[in-house]
């Protein structure tokens, strides 16, 4: 609405409509100019990244999947009619790709122990995954249903008794409770105790006979240690979850029967030389090794390190700086060569447990610096006032330090067993066939000789795959521990 | 876990529960269980040298190699001795440290800086950099790269080459080699002038800012000098004694090989490029992070003050983010020069290939060569943090 008033002017009462925001500021066209062409040297950039992008992808697109060939029989699929070799030639992956798994060594009729034993892994495991407990519980159950159903048909009865125990048990485990029936130890510390490990070591001594006398020997020890460990859950864990059962029964008792299965020599299971380990599989054993073993001893030397006593101060430091300050290489090379001095006569170590060790002690110390790191950020305070309820050091450390110190550094120690997994393919310098021991080997088979560069991809892929998922799965797990206030 | 059972009213505590008794048990106890550990593992040792009838003590250490190496910084033949092995593979660890250091370094904070750029393709390309590569293992790489020289790159006769002075082929990279002759003296004296000059300069206009406010163009004043005395330096030489006294040796292919310049063997070429790519997506991280520590209201409030874009990024946020990055910054470094020692696994003569591999087989004197090679990762180690720790000290806040 405009009028003209009495001198002539045009004047205007109502708003003027808003105008639309500038086009250079929405939009995709608003987009790409802030992100890609704003100021004049980004628009250089992008010119010049997305020329190398272009090169760069083209290349990898046009090696991976379009100039490559997939099937075939043999290294001739991918010899040209000139004779030239046609890149990249997956075929080489496909023909080798149980010994890139299980090792060039690992006999055939065995491989069904290390599917067998990752599957068992993966399904006990499967229900700590799945929230809240009604869920868990629900589908729990009925995959433990079906894996043993399944184990019955595919590996029979023994196996899947296996399975069915480990699947099964957590549920009722849960409702056992020992402890209650025991002597307190709330209230004499000394009965309490001594009840305890009566009634573990007499589980453990009745394992070993039994064992002994139903199995056999190799089997007697095993049994022993079981069921002592078993003893041991019942009597400790008493108003216990199904989540701690599983954790529990994963962390020990699920060694022994990786043992068996990987080892052998015991339980009807024919016995393999780790010699003849290799691959994928040993990878994994090594890294799952310095990973468990690494978390508890650096943990130990982490609290021996802040320790107050400057005798246990002093041997932790010494430890840490000593295994932090040599490459890992160095430190195989001295559990390779010079571990077999440190033994008396007549013991020996295969080479296997010599690098497991090696790695073992590597990883720990970088742990222990982690979970100082973790130590060193929680405030006086919480030991005040840990000390001010009456908590000795253990129970203040096991009770509110360390649930939190760990929890601070979930991205270190995640790091580090990144860093640790990575650092595992060292031992082929040993002499030890892993994964990338195996592609090397592969490589130099003279069929295969110009395939190298499709073995490394391969295994960089694998790899990746794992590192990257480790990386992603801890920030899940960091967001969800996140009990503070979140700013933003 | 520990007893719990005493209470005040029995009057005083037990001994076994007197913090001071126990803290001196525990000692008592760590202290005899690590010197029966070590007494244990000594004896073995022995007992074992013994039996199996290996010498100890360092007496290998001036007998003769009689194997060569391939690459050596000092004069080496097969008739040198073990120690001179020794320093030839150190010399050699410490090729690679400090290049690889270097190079990843430069890439590194190159990368670190695009990761942050508001450029969405630069950021993205950066971004995929870093997560492809420091999640493949670094031995992958070197195995990777150095295939790829001896099987990918051109045969000798169709090198790349850059104007036909650096050649790069399946045995290596061949670049001009400087030669000196007599009166370069001079050009090496105007570069200590120049420095000692830019150092005085510094520590004047510094003084004088202080005291009267007054700005003096330190850098351009200083990049003069540095170029400008050695060249004098250059011109005077070359009137003295009648032509420039530098001069460059161009590699040319003769017969079946390079003759003349310098030669990077491929087995360095490799693990300097794996070493440093690898090595740089941990440093770009560690920039990053440095970089985004440092809040935008420090560039508001230099801004505010006058100051423009590149005194803020120089005086204000630079030195507040080298502040963060510089810690992990030196671990990587650390993590560098450890991991120059994978070069043992494509044979490049440094410190643990040809020491603690060739000469330990050769000698079996495991304690020792163990021993030594690990001593010394631990001083170069320990050099290098303390060094860094010094930086650190000298650059961290200073608070009341």
């Amino acid at each position: 609405m405009t009028d003209t008033a009495s001198n002539g002017a045009i004047v205007k009462h109502d708003r003027h409509e808003d105008l639309p925001p500038p086009k250079s500021e929405v939009g995709i066209y608003g987009w790409i100019y802030h992100n890609l062409l704003y100021p004049w040297y980004n628009a250089v950039l992008t010119l010049i990244g997305s020329a190398i992008a272009i090169w760069a992808i083209s290349g990898v697109v046009d090696y991976i999947f379009i100039g490559s060939i997939w099937v075939g029989d043999g290294p001739e699929a991918c010899t040209a009619q000139d004779g030239s070799v046609i890149h990249a030639c997956w075929v080489f992956i496909d023909a080798r790709f149980h010994q890139f798994i299980y090792g060039p060594f690992y006999p055939e009729a065995f491989r069904w122990r290390i599917n067998y034993s990752f599957l068992l892994l993966a399904l006990v495991a499967t229900p700590l995954f799945l929230n809240p407990e009604w869920i868990r519980r629900g589908i729990g159950l009925a995959v433990a249903g079906v894996a043993t159903i399944f184990s019955l048909v595919a590996y029979g009865a023994g196996p899947a008794a296996v399975i069915a125990f480990m699947m099964f048990a957590p549920y009722g485990l849960s409702y056992i409770r020992l402890g209650t029936i025991l002597p307190h130890s709330d209230q004499n510390a000394v009965i309490g105790f001594g009840v305890r490990l009566a009634v573990i070591v007499a589980a453990g001594v009745a394992g070993y006979f039994l064992g002994g006398a139903i199995l056999g020997d190799n089997e007697a020890i095993a049994s022993g240690w079981i069921l002592a460990f078993l003893t041991f859950g019942l009597v400790t864990l008493n108003k216990a979850s199904v989540k701690s059962w599983i954790a529990f029964l994963l962390i020990f008792i699920y060694p022994f029967i990786a043992f068996f299965l990987w080892v052998g020599d015991g339980f009807g299971l024919d016995y393999i030389e780790t010699p003849k380990w290799g691959g994928l599989f040993l990878t994994l054993v090594v890294a799952g090794t310095g990973i468990a073993a690494s978390l508890p001893v650096g943990i130990l030397f982490a609290l021996g390190r802040r320790s107050e006593m400057p005798a246990v101060r002093a041997v932790s430091i010494g430890f840490i700086e000593l295994w932090r300050g040599v490459p890992l290489i160095t430190v195989l090379f001295m559990s390779s060569v010079m571990l077999p001095l440190f033994l008396p006569e007549g013991v020996n170590f295969d080479k296997l447990l010599r690098a497991l060790i090696g790695v073992a002690l590597f990883s720990s110390a970088y742990m222990a610096e982690v979970v100082r790191g973790g130590l060193q950020a929680i405030p006086k305070g919480q030991y005040e006032a840990a000390a001010s309820m009456g908590l000795g050091y253990w129970q203040m450390m096991r009770l509110i330090i360390l649930p939190q110190a760990l929890k601070l550094v979930i991205p270190g120690i995640v790091n580090t067993f990144i860093g640790l997994f990575k650092d595992t393919t060292l031992v082929l310098i040993i002499g030890l066939f892993d994964l990338l021991g195996s592609v090397q080997a592969a490589t130099t088979d003279p069929k295969w000789v110009a395939m190298f560069v499709e073995g490394y991809i391969f295994t960089a892929f694998v790899f990746w795959i794992f590192c990257f998922g480790m990386s992603r799965y801890s920030m899940h797990i960091e967001r969800k521990l996140h009990t503070g206030h979140k700013r933003r | 876990m520990s007893a719990q059972g005493e209470t005040p009213s029995r009057g005083g505590t037990a001994f076994w529960n007197d913090p001071k008794f126990r803290s001196i048990f525990f000692q008592l106890l760590v202290v005899a269980a690590v010197a029966a550990f070590g007494w244990y593992l000594f004896r073995n040792t022995s007992a074992n040298l013994e039996r199996q009838g290996i010498a100890s003590g360092f007496d290998f250490w001036n007998s003769t190699a009689g194997f060569g190496i391939i690459d050596s910084w000092i004069e080496y033949s097969e008739e040198s001795t073990y120690g001179r092995v020794f320093w030839v593979g150190l010399l050699n660890t410490l090729t690679v440290s400090i290049l690889g250091i270097i190079l990843a370094t430069i890439v590194g904070f190159t990368i670190g800086v695009a990761r942050l750029s508001p450029n969405w393709l630069i950021s993205r390309m950066a971004t995929v950099y870093i997560e492809t590569l420091r999640n493949i293992p670094l031995l992958l790489q070197i195995f990777f790269w150095y295939g790829l020289i001896l099987k990918g790159f051109p045969q000798i006769r169709n090198s790349y080459d850059i104007f036909g002075t650096i050649f790069l082929n399946n045995r290596g990279l061949y670049t001009p080699k400087p030669i000196f002759e007599p009166g370069t003296w001079m050009m090496f004296m105007g570069f200590g002038l120049a420095i000692a000059g830019i150092i005085w300069l510094s520590t004047w206009s510094h003084r004088r800012q202080q005291r009267t406010g007054e700005q003096f163009p330190v850098f351009l004043t200083s990049l003069g000098m540095f170029i400008g005395i050695p060249a004098l330096g250059l011109l005077i030489a070359s009137l003295v004694y009648g032509g420039v006294p530098i001069s460059f040796d161009y590699p040319s292919l003769q017969g079946f090989n390079f003759k003349g310049g310098s030669e990077l063997i491929p087995e360095l070429v490799a693990l300097l490029l794996a070493l440093s790519a690898y090595t740089a997506a941990f440093i770009a991280e560690i920039v990053r992070a440095g970089i985004l520590a440092v809040s935008h209201g420090q560039t508001e409030a230099a801004h505010s003050l006058g100051l423009r874009n590149g005194p803020t990024l120089r005086l204000v946020v630079i030195p507040q983010a080298l502040r963060v990055i510089i810690p992990p910054l030196t671990s990587q470094y650390l993590n560098l020069t450890k991991n120059s020692s994978l070069a043992a696994a494509i044979a490049y003569p440094e410190l643990v290939s040809v020491f603690a591999g060739t000469v330990l087989n050769q000698t079996g004197q495991a304690v020792e060569v163990i021993g030594i090679t690990m001593a010394l990762y631990l001083g170069l180690s320990l050099l290098i943090s303390f060094f860094m720790n010094w930086y650190n000290k000298k650059m961290a806040l200073v608070e009341r």
